[in-house]
């Protein structure tokens, strides 16, 4: 591996590298606004970043708001993950036609036409990458579907210098500096002196495509200013998870009234898990055609929070509200640990603010374990 | 780690080559791989399952039921309880069932050598026990005394009679069985599966006791069985949960930190004793 390139670069050069990405053969994802939200979707070019936006986060709310630096990457993360790219919500396994009673297999799931190009990938986002790599790719079967599309995607990490209220990522030690292997990890910096970027990469095929964009060696204050910045992202998070003994504590608190407190809130509708980056339950369906000789088997994402999630011959095993949060909030923070050697919980808040009970998963465990609960903060 | 090419999740097509009643719904399917397919000569330890997938109706975890020696043929006993099992109960010889697996943990065949083997069943859950049984009526010598103790809702509900009267006529081997109700007719047992250990010369230290069935009958088995003396890890169980890929990766499966299509179904009660008295868990 090269050492490690550090670079300053003007914002304009963000425009020059999507479409260097692009002329590389990468279908370009990146944060775009759209109904009201961070979306990602593909960007052509800078136009379509949501400039000057930046947004405000609390349990159950989420709204953007026009920021005042004019910054390229002012927003937290929304409600999507890049699993909506790797994982994706809904994917054909395969077709199979039959005649005369008997079935053939036609084909499986197409990779994608180009390999993917994420751009404003933040430190929570590289954790849960990692955290979906473990589950899907490095246990005992690997999943063809996500390895097709993980395989060969290009990272772009942007660092975070502002964090939502929602964020927890300090305190699940996944953020907010970057720790996971980024090709390329951006740092924004608006200040009185202007607006620019240090950009900073490790291997080979960052250094190839920073290499092409009109840049200067970063000075050891630019350096500093970035580290800096970052450090304030984490000093600003007003949320934390006490993480200590959390396997223990939840196994051995199985029966605990607060599940039944949290039980009256929660409305079991699955927002949780559709908005967490690393929830990566689901089903099958298939579909079969009018005339009965052709049929489609297709994977959607599944929930714990549904009924028919445990459904056995002659019932659901997980009935009440309450086993259902219970398994959640215990399978991603204690038994994620004995599955897979790591929390399933990269500190991202989105389930916090997507929740439309405004259930804080960081209130829980603290109420589990006892403490004295004064709302939101126990920072 | 797998290869790359090999997609878990796609079915070889078998065909059905034999199908028989058991029950009023519980049939016994025989698949052989389709001519010229890709599609391997079986293979399996007993107590493995396969994702049985019909053709544009659904997909099933069911437990192989047939004899580990026979090659080239895979043998499921199904009871028809809903869209997909009715669908696969109803082929016919020649039709053909996606197959995938097999998957999961097997009964301990290896680890039983040597000692006696108690079998203990309720229902269709003597299924996935057929295969140790055959494995040690044909390893005799292998294996102490053989025990088998079966549950049934009613003597109409009993799968593989023919053959629990053929298993008590080997040496060394003991069948008993019993029903929930019996009518009219019955000159059976009758009374739930933990009423047959009054039956039984238990040699605790030398035993293996290996169970499947509903939960609950599971539950009290396993209770009894370590009232009577037996190690914990001694005492295997199937379990059972809602399945969709069996490969451990579409969580319908977990059971506290389990996931039983990979890391069971057949556990130790030794681990997963204290789980079992979680409600809901």
């Amino acid at each position: 591996m090269a050492e490690r390139l550090q670079a300053r670069l003007a914002p304009e050069e963000i425009d020059k590298l999507i479409r260097g990405l692009a002329r590389r053969g990468y279908q370009v994802l990146g944060p775009t606004v759209r109904d009201g939200a961070i979306v990602y979707d593909e960007v052509a070019g800078a136009q379509d970043l949501p400039r000057g936006w930046t947004d405000e986060q609390e349990a159950g709310r989420y709204r953007l708001k026009p920021g005042t630096d004019g910054a390229l990457f002012g927003c937290s993360v929304g409600p999507e993950s890049w699993k909506k790219y790797l994982h994706p919500a809904q994917v054909k396994l395969f077709e199979a036609d039959r005649q005369d009673g008997l079935f053939r297999i036609l084909g499986g799931p197409a990779p994608p036409a180009r390999p993917y190009a994420f751009l404003g990938v933040r430190a929570c986002e590289l954790a849960a990458i990692a955290v979906q790599d473990r589950v899907l790719l490095q246990d005992k079967y690997r999943d063809p579907v996500y390895g097709s599309r993980r395989d060969p995607a290009f990272l772009v990490a942007v660092q975070c210098t502002q964090a939502a209220a929602t964020c927890f990522c300090a305190s699940m030690g996944t953020g907010p500096q970057v720790r996971g292997a980024a090709d390329l990890t951006l740092t924004e910096i608006v200040n009185a002196e202007g607006h620019w970027f240090l950009a900073e990469a490790d291997g080979d095929r960052g250094q190839e495509v920073l290499a092409e964009l009109d840049r200067r060696p970063a000075t050891d204050e630019e350096l500093r200013l970035a580290r800096t910045a970052v450090e304030s992202a984490a000093a600003q998070q007003v949320r934390r998870m006490d993480t200590a003994g959390i396997r223990d504590l939840l196994y051995q608190n199985f029966e605990h009234p607060r599940w039944d407190e949290v039980a009256a809130r929660c409305l079991t509708c699955a927002n949780c898990t559709m908005v967490c980056p690393t929830c990566f339950c689901t089903t099958v369906e298939d579909d079969s055609g009018v005339t009965g000789d052709r049929a489609e088997r297709w994977r959607r994402w599944d929930s714990c929070f549904t009924m028919a999630f445990s459904y056995i011959h002659g019932g659901s095993v997980r009935t009440s509200s309450k086993a259902r949060y219970r398994q959640w909030l215990t399978h991603k923070l204690a038994s994620w640990i004995d599955q897979f050697g790591s929390s399933g919980c990269v500190g991202c808040g989105r389930c916090i603010a997507w929740c439309p009970a405004g259930i804080d998963l960081t209130e829980e465990v603290h109420a589990i374990r006892g403490a004295v609960n004064h709302g939101n903060t126990d920072a | 780690m797998a290869n790359a090419e090999i997609d878990p999740m796609m079915p070889r097509p078998w065909v059905v080559r034999r199908i028989s009643k058991e029950t009023p719904d519980t049939f016994t399917l025989a698949l052989e791989p389709s001519d010229g397919g890709p599609s391997g000569r079986g293979g399996f330890q007993p107590g493995q399952f396969s994702m049985l997938w019909v053709f544009g109706v659904g997909e099933l975890p069911i437990s192989i039921s047939g004899d580990p020696a026979e090659e080239g043929s895979l043998t499921y006993t199904v009871r028809s309880v809903g869209p997909a099992t009715q669908a696969l109960v109803s082929h016919g010889a020649g039709q053909s069932v996606g197959v995938r697996g097999p998957f999961g943990t097997g009964w301990p065949v290896a680890g039983a050598e040597g000692k006696d083997v108690v079998v203990v069943a309720g229902g269709i859950g003597l299924a996935p026990l057929r295969p140790v049984i055959y494995h040690v009526l044909r390893h005799r010598d292998r294996f102490g005394r053989l025990v088998i103790l079966y549950g049934a809702r009613s003597p109409r509900d009993m799968i593989y009679r023919k053959e629990l009267a053929a298993w008590a006529r080997h040496k060394d081997t003991q069948v008993l069985s019993t029903v929930d109700y019996g009518g009219v007719a019955w000159r059976g047992r009758v009374g739930v599966v933990t009423s047959l250990f009054k039956y039984l010369r238990l040699q605790p230290a030398r035993t293996t006791a290996m169970l499947c069935g509903p939960e609950i009958m599971m539950r009290l088995v396993a209770r009894e069985l370590a009232a009577r003396g037996l190690a914990a890890g001694d005492v295997y169980l199937s379990m059972e949960r809602n399945m969709k890929c069996a490969v451990g990766s579409c969580g319908h499966c977990q059971w506290g930190p389990h996931f039983i299509c990979k890391d069971g179904p057949v556990f130790s009660y030794a681990h997963i004793a204290a789980m079992l008295d979680r409600y809901e868990l």
